[in-house]
C-alpha cells in the first residue's frame, strides 16, 4: 500500500506530468470563455475568476477527470456561453447551418441565372456596320 | 420586381442585425435557473464557529445575494437591497465572495447591514458553483431549494419590486 502511494506520488510530481498537466490545462483554458472580459479566454484572461477558473481545470485534470468533464462542470454553471465552439442544439442551429443556407441560396442563384438563355443579340443593321467601321478606321 | 426582393432581403438583415444590437453580451442565461441550488456549507462572516447551508431553509423561499466590500456596483444596489430585506418579503441571506473579514465587517457597519447574515466564501469555491461571474448577483430560491430566478449586476427598485417581489409572493402563495 505505501509503495504503491509512493509510486503514485512519484507519477504524479514528476516533471513529464505536470509539463503534461499544464499543457492540458492550457489547451482546455483556450477553448473556455473568460466571463469577466468576455472576449478572451480563460487562458488570456488575468481577471480574478479567470484564474480560479484555470486553478479548477488544472485541479480536475489532475484528478483524473477528462477535458469532456471539465467542460460539463463549466457549462452546468455559465451555460454553453463558455464554450467558444457552440453546441449544435435548437439555439444554435441558424447559427451553424445559416452559412450553408446561405452558400445554398447562392448556388441556386447561380444555377437560375446559369439555366437562362441568352438574351438574343440585336441584330445590327447594314447601315450601322459601315458607320462603325468608319468611326474605327 | 427585382428591387422589391432586394430591398426585402436588406431590411430582414436590417432587422437581424437590430435585434443582435438590442441583446446584451453580458446576460449569459443562467443554466442553473431550475436546477437545485448547489450545495454549501460555509462559516459565518460574522461568527466563523457558526456554518449555515442552503439546506438550512429548505421549506422557506429565500434570497441569496453575493456582495463583497470590494465591489463598487454592491454599494449602489445596497439601498435596494435594504429596502428587500426591509419588506420582509423573504429572509435575505448574504454570500460575501472573495472578500476579507476585516473588510467586510467594517462595510457592513458603515453601509447598514440588510442581510439576516451573511455566509463567507473567501476562496470564492461556492461562487463558482453559483456560476458568479459579476458580483453583485441576486438569487431566489424556493421551498424545495430550487433556483428560481438569478439576477446579475446590482438590482434596481425596479427589478426588485417587479421582478423578485413578484415571484417571491407567487412562490409563497403557491402550495
Amino acid at each position: 500500500m505505501r509503495a504503491a502511494s509512493l509510486i503514485l506520488l512519484c507519477i504524479f510530481s514528476s516533471p513529464v506530468f505536470s509539463q503534461d498537466l499544464e499543457k492540458r490545462t492550457a489547451a482546455l483554458a483556450q477553448e473556455l470563455r473568460c466571463l469577466v472580459c468576455q472576449n478572451q479566454t480563460l487562458a488570456d484572461s488575468n481577471a480574478p475568476l479567470a484564474v480560479d477558473l484555470r486553478n479548477q481545470i488544472r485541479e480536475q485534470l489532475a484528478a483524473g477527470k477528462s477535458e469532456g468533464d471539465v467542460k460539463d462542470y463549466m457549462v452546468a454553471r455559465y451555460g454553453d456561453f463558455v464554450l467558444y465552439r457552440p453546441p449544435f442544439n435548437a439555439a444554435t442551429a441558424l447559427l451553424w447551418v445559416g452559412p450553408f443556407l446561405l452558400l445554398l441560396g447562392g448556388f441556386f442563384l447561380l444555377l437560375r441565372r446559369l439555366g437562362r438563355k441568352p438574351e438574343a443579340v440585336p441584330e445590327i443593321s447594314e447601315a450601322d456596320r459601315e458607320r462603325a467601321a468608319k468611326l474605327l478606321q | 420586381m427585382k428591387l422589391a426582393w432586394t430591398i426585402m432581403a436588406f431590411a430582414l438583415l436590417v432587422a437581424l442585425l437590430a435585434a443582435g444590437l438590442g441583446l446584451d453580451p453580458r446576460e449569459v442565461p443562467s443554466p442553473l435557473i431550475g436546477k437545485p441550488a448547489p450545495h454549501f456549507e460555509l462559516p459565518l462572516l460574522a461568527a466563523p464557529d457558526k456554518t449555515f447551508s442552503q439546506k438550512d431553509l429548505l421549506g422557506k423561499v429565500w434570497i441569496l445575494n453575493v456582495w463583497a466590500s470590494w465591489c463598487p456596483p454592491c454599494l449602489v444596489e445596497h439601498p435596494v437591497v435594504t429596502a428587500l430585506a426591509k419588506s420582509r418579503i423573504a429572509p435575505v441571506i448574504g454570500l460575501n465572495y472573495k472578500d476579507a473579514r476585516e473588510d467586510a465587517l467594517p462595510w457592513l457597519q458603515r453601509n447598514g447591514d440588510p442581510f439576516q447574515f451573511s455566509v463567507f466564501d473567501a476562496a470564492g469555491r461556492i461562487g463558482i458553483d453559483y456560476g458568479v461571474y459579476g458580483v453583485p448577483e441576486t438569487y431566489v430560491i424556493d421551498r424545495k431549494g430550487v433556483i428560481r430566478y438569478k439576477h446579475i449586476g446590482p438590482l434596481t427598485p425596479e427589478i426588485a419590486q417587479k421582478k423578485i417581489t413578484l415571484l417571491v409572493k407567487e412562490l409563497n402563495a403557491g402550495s
